[in-house]
């Protein structure tokens, strides 16, 4: 029954968030709509981690699994990535590294200047 | 002869039993490499083309375990909220450096799209690809993606982060581990922070969070700008 109980406050949340987003003037995904609903959920203390632990740790544990099915989809693609396979490659490759390389150095430059002004606070 | 294939069930096990193969593998020959989702792909495709089996037939059961991907990635909300303390406390950091991260990411491969002359489509499905998969493909689905090329291009820029990780932060010179964690979490979401939590416990925290705030971001930059 605690399984059960859990499954149905998740699927709940996640009905709720397809509701939502049909009645949202603009396109927002109801999976996000979900994860912000019940973030807040627990922020406020509807929901306790407590009511929902074991299904959710299945849930993300098992995360990859539920995209199998998304990726075999790539089957009517082939010819797609077949025409393609060079670009694909090395965009990833190069925005991965640009992407690594631009998060580092803006963390590191608001971390700097937070430092600074608490510096500063402390000579005034 | 494809009545045989035709039950959900067939699906549903096929996959399983894949995804099962793919871990073992991955357990065995400890390479980040062999990912069980791209394995289980792999050999689910292979097996099809050879025997003939109609994609229809294998989503009568996809279409059941595509279900659990919106509540999988309402889950994720549990992962921020037992974080919420660090999330707090350097919450300026972590904001400037997903949102930084976020856009770099989205600039950069839309730059290179147009520079290899890759079609609408094909931009919008590797636009989201340094964020989780839950995620990118709603946001590839929204813009007119191929749902399919999001999921390879993310889980492929995945295991490229998590195996560049170690030579990125040298190469960068980055020695906080805050920052570290963030970098490889906006640049390469799950599968590098597997690798992050190997790094450190900060790294793998910091990691973890970038998934979700990125994810967010991600949303929001690409409902205002596409």
């Amino acid at each position: 029954m605690k399984i059960i109980k859990q499954i149905g406050i998740i699927f709940s949340i996640c009905w709720i968030s397809t509701v939502i987003e049909q009645f949202l003037p603009f396109a927002f995904p109801a999976s996000v709509i979900a994860m912000l609903l019940l973030l807040v959920c627990l922020l406020t203390g509807v929901l306790k981690i407590s009511h929902i632990r074991e299904k959710s740790d299945f849930l993300l544990a098992n995360m990859a699994f539920f995209f199998i099915p998304a990726g075999v989809n790539v089957i009517n693609y082939l010819d797609i990535l077949k025409a393609n396979w060079l670009p694909l490659i090395l965009i990833c490759v190069i925005t991965t590294v640009i992407t690594f390389a631009a998060t580092a150095w803006s963390v590191r430059l608001t971390m700097r200047l937070l430092a600074g002004k608490k510096k500063g606070a402390q000579n005034e | 002869m494809s009545e045989v294939f035709a039950s959900p069930f067939f699906g549903i096990a096929l996959s399983i039993l894949a995804f099962w193969l793919g871990s073992f593998l991955q357990k065995r020959l400890k390479s980040v490499i062999c990912n069980p989702l791209l394995i289980a792909i792999l050999l689910i495709v292979i097996l099809l083309l050879v025997f003939d089996i109609p994609y229809e037939n294998y989503n009568e059961g996809g279409a059941v375990i595509n279900m659990f991907l919106t509540p999988a990635t309402a889950c994720l909300a549990v992962s921020i909220y037992t974080k919420i303390q660090i999330l707090k406390k350097n919450w300026l950091p972590i904001v400037v450096g997903c949102a930084v991260g976020s856009l770099t990411s989205m600039a950069s491969v839309w730059l290179l799209c147009r520079l290899f002359r890759l079609d609408e489509a094909m931009t919008a499905s590797l636009i989201p690809k340094s964020i989780t998969t839950p995620i990118a493909v709603e946001v590839c689905q929204s813009h007119g993606g191929i749902v399919p090329v999001t999921v390879i291009a993310v889980i492929f820029t995945g295991i490229l982060g998590s195996i560049l990780a170690p030579f990125l932060i040298r190469l960068f010179g980055v020695k906080d581990s805050m920052t570290a964690g963030l970098a490889i979490g906006a640049c390469s979401h799950a599968v590098g922070t597997s690798r992050a939590i190997e790094l450190g416990e900060t790294e793998g925290a910091m990691s973890g969070l970038a998934i979700g705030v990125c994810g967010i971001i991600t949303v929001l930059v690409s409902m205002v700008l596409l």
